[in-house]
């Protein structure tokens, strides 16, 4: 699924080309792999890129970047000190900055009631802002409204349609509302590639919750914006659903647009994101690449399975501040990624040394998740 | 002046008209087909002329201003609720379009299709009774200039509105009164003195009373007054519309 905003030039070109060089990753992994990795379906470049982690995994080496992923350096959102106090006296945005880069994929996670929703809305024009300042490709969204709209689309949280109107008449009202001219090819290729155009002519309340999402996505694609908001774009979908909403992001991703995602799912932001930025009682907390982020302020467990119960720590163990878990069956030893040793050869040399043998051995990473939480817990 | 995007919206409302034909349409013709069975030639054959017209036809114009004020309202209130209570509202608020474009759209659509609706009336009119138009200009002013400020009167209420029942009331307790008490169906020369102060209060005895000027060149009031309460009565629903998207009320936070 390929999705291109100013035109669809090059469509199956594009994706082999992608695939191509997945298959040139492939097999320097693989190398006694001989099975062809021609593939021509999105669903099968998700089973080639789970191969692709798993094996990286295997091997203790970090999982490759996209490979047709361009460096995000050029901003093209500049949120400055931005504040929004509702006529309640609620402070629900305190004095954002913040910088989104062109063809990114930016994930904006925080709690409920942090401020995303709002922080969204202020930068599309649905929420009048107290303070600050936002610009879009240098257009201010106050001053100069209109450039910076024609650039934005926004699917938002809510499933809001027009209940009564057909997919197309929807779409084609969304293109016209935001200036464009009627480009029916443009229009035919997005609910395609949306998996839409047997619905064209189907009124929007005869469609399931998943396909209004995608109508709604559609709505918002219709006027070719560089920049796309997903307001939690897969809230009470399911999972399958959800894992193809991540393709049509990558595949829109692929296409230039850059993407602005809230999300409550921290698989969602830890599967797609190449930014991750976190908010809290209306102020950003952090922002980070994803990986920097998990690196950083991940853990690594290793979990060691022994053959003997132990009652307590051996004296020998005692400086290495391990802990018994499972009533004394595992053995749990937490280490620094970014440290210069982990000291996991020390530990399995003591081990031995004071006659503890055990049966299997595993290591952890902290997820996304758990860094969110700790983040979270820690600005309350 | 982002025409597309007015053209968008003036088109989709037109075509939700399509879509409710019979309740925007067919539904007040047959209404007033009734009254004038009922009032014109059942009870309206037992009535004196008033000021030298048949009570048939005097009744032609105020039943079309009622006809005309109830749904211009109904129909610009409801245009722009209907996308706030299903949330669409979100996607013109997020687009690049002024207030000035959104309000074209929207108010008018509903002032055309009050319009259809206006031209409607008077052909099924003309079925029961001779029409007779004594000034056309002025008539098609009045009826314009009445379903572009009563549209945007209805877009306010649709604004303000955040129920179906506040979305009714204006409508049904306030406009439909004033309709009846202001002339619609009687000569105010009919009423005590006293009364008739009263009805002075009414500003839609203003309208109507232009309006029937207009065909039948008999009126209550003089027409430059009929005339300067409808432009007066213009400019305070510009004026609140401008104020509204000034401030965002009721559709910004």
């Amino acid at each position: 699924m390929f999705l291109q905003t100013s035109s669809y030039r090059g469509l199956l070109e594009h994706k082999q080309e992608i695939f191509m060089i997945y298959e040139r990753f492939f097999h320097a992994y693989y190398v006694g792999c001989k099975k062809s990795c021609a593939l021509t379906s999105c669903g099968a470049k998700s089973a080639l890129h789970l191969k692709l982690e798993n094996h990286s995994k295997k091997r203790g080496t970090p999982m490759q970047k996209h490979p047709s992923m361009p460096p995000y350096t050029q901003p093209i959102i500049r949120v400055s000190n931005l504040s929004k106090t509702y006529g309640g006296g609620f402070q629900a945005l305190k004095n954002i900055d913040l910088e989104i880069r062109q063809g990114e994929i930016f994930a904006l996670l925080g709690p409920n009631g942090a401020g995303k929703t709002t922080l969204i809305s202020t930068i599309c024009g649905l929420v009048n802002p107290s303070g600050g300042q936002v610009s879009v490709d240098g257009h201010d969204i106050i001053t100069d409204f209109r450039a910076a709209r024609k650039m934005i689309g926004l699917v938002p949280q809510e499933l809001a349609t027009d209940a009564f109107s057909s997919v197309w008449t929807t779409i084609s009202f969304s293109r016209g509302l935001f200036g464009k001219k009627p480009d029916r090819a443009y229009l035919e290729k997005v609910l395609k590639d949306l998996t839409l155009w047997d619905k064209k002519d189907n009124p929007i309340m005869t469609l399931s919750g998943g396909m209004k999402r995608r109508v709604l996505i559609a709505k918002a694609l219709a006027h070719e914006p560089r920049i796309l908001f997903l307001d939690e774009p897969t809230a009470g979908v399911d999972v399958e659903l959800r894992r193809d909403m991540w393709e049509i992001v990558r595949s829109l991703r692929s296409s230039g647009v850059t993407i602005i995602l809230t999300t409550h799912y921290i698989e969602e932001a830890q599967e797609m994101a190449d930014r991750v930025g976190i908010i809290n009682k209306g102020e950003i907390v952090l922002v980070d690449d994803k990986d920097n982020l998990m690196r950083q302020l991940g853990r690594k467990q290793l979990i060691l399975d022994l053959h003997q119960p132990l009652d307590s720590i051996p004296p020998e163990l005692a400086d290495y501040g391990v802990e018994i878990a499972d009533n004394g069956q595992q053995l749990i030893y937490t280490y620094d990624t970014t440290g210069e040793r982990t000291g996991i050869t020390k530990l399995l040399q003591a081990l031995s040394e004071s006659g503890i043998r055990f049966q299997d051995l595993n290591t952890t990473k902290s997820s996304l998740e758990d860094i969110f939480v700790d983040l979270v817990k820690n600005t309350t | 002046m982002n025409f597309t995007a007015v053209k968008s919206i003036y088109l989709f409302e037109m075509a939700r008209f399509g879509r409710t034909l019979w309740q925007s349409l067919i539904s007040p013709v047959v209404s007033t087909s009734l009254y004038f069975v009922v009032f014109g030639a059942a009870i309206g054959s037992r009535i004196d002329e008033i000021g030298g017209v048949q009570y048939g036809a005097f009744l032609l114009p105020g039943l079309i201003m009622l006809n005309l004020l109830t749904q211009s309202i109904s129909n610009a209130s409801f245009g722009i609720y209907f996308p706030k209570f299903t949330g669409t509202i979100y996607e013109v608020m997020s687009a690049p379009v002024s207030f000035l474009e959104i309000v074209l759209g929207y108010v008018g659509a509903a002032a055309t299709k009050s319009l259809i609706l206006g031209i409607m009336i008077l052909l099924t009119a003309s079925l029961f009774i001779p029409i007779q138009i004594a000034h056309p200009f002025w008539m098609a002013f009045f009826l314009v200039m009445t379903v572009i400020t009563f549209s945007l009167l209805g877009f306010i209420i649709g604004i303000w509105a955040d129920n179906f029942e506040k979305l009714q009331i204006v409508p049904l307790l306030v406009i439909t009164p004033l309709v009846f008490l202001g002339g619609s169906f009687y000569s105010i020369d009919m009423l005590p003195e006293t009364w008739q102060t009263v009805t002075l209060f009414n500003p839609v005895l203003y309208l109507i009373s232009g309006f029937r000027w207009s065909f039948y060149e008999i009126s209550d009031v003089s027409v430059g007054v009929s005339l300067t309460m409808i432009m007066v009565f213009l400019g305070l629903c510009l004026l609140t519309i401008w104020w509204i998207f000034k401030t965002g009320y009721r559709l910004k936070t």
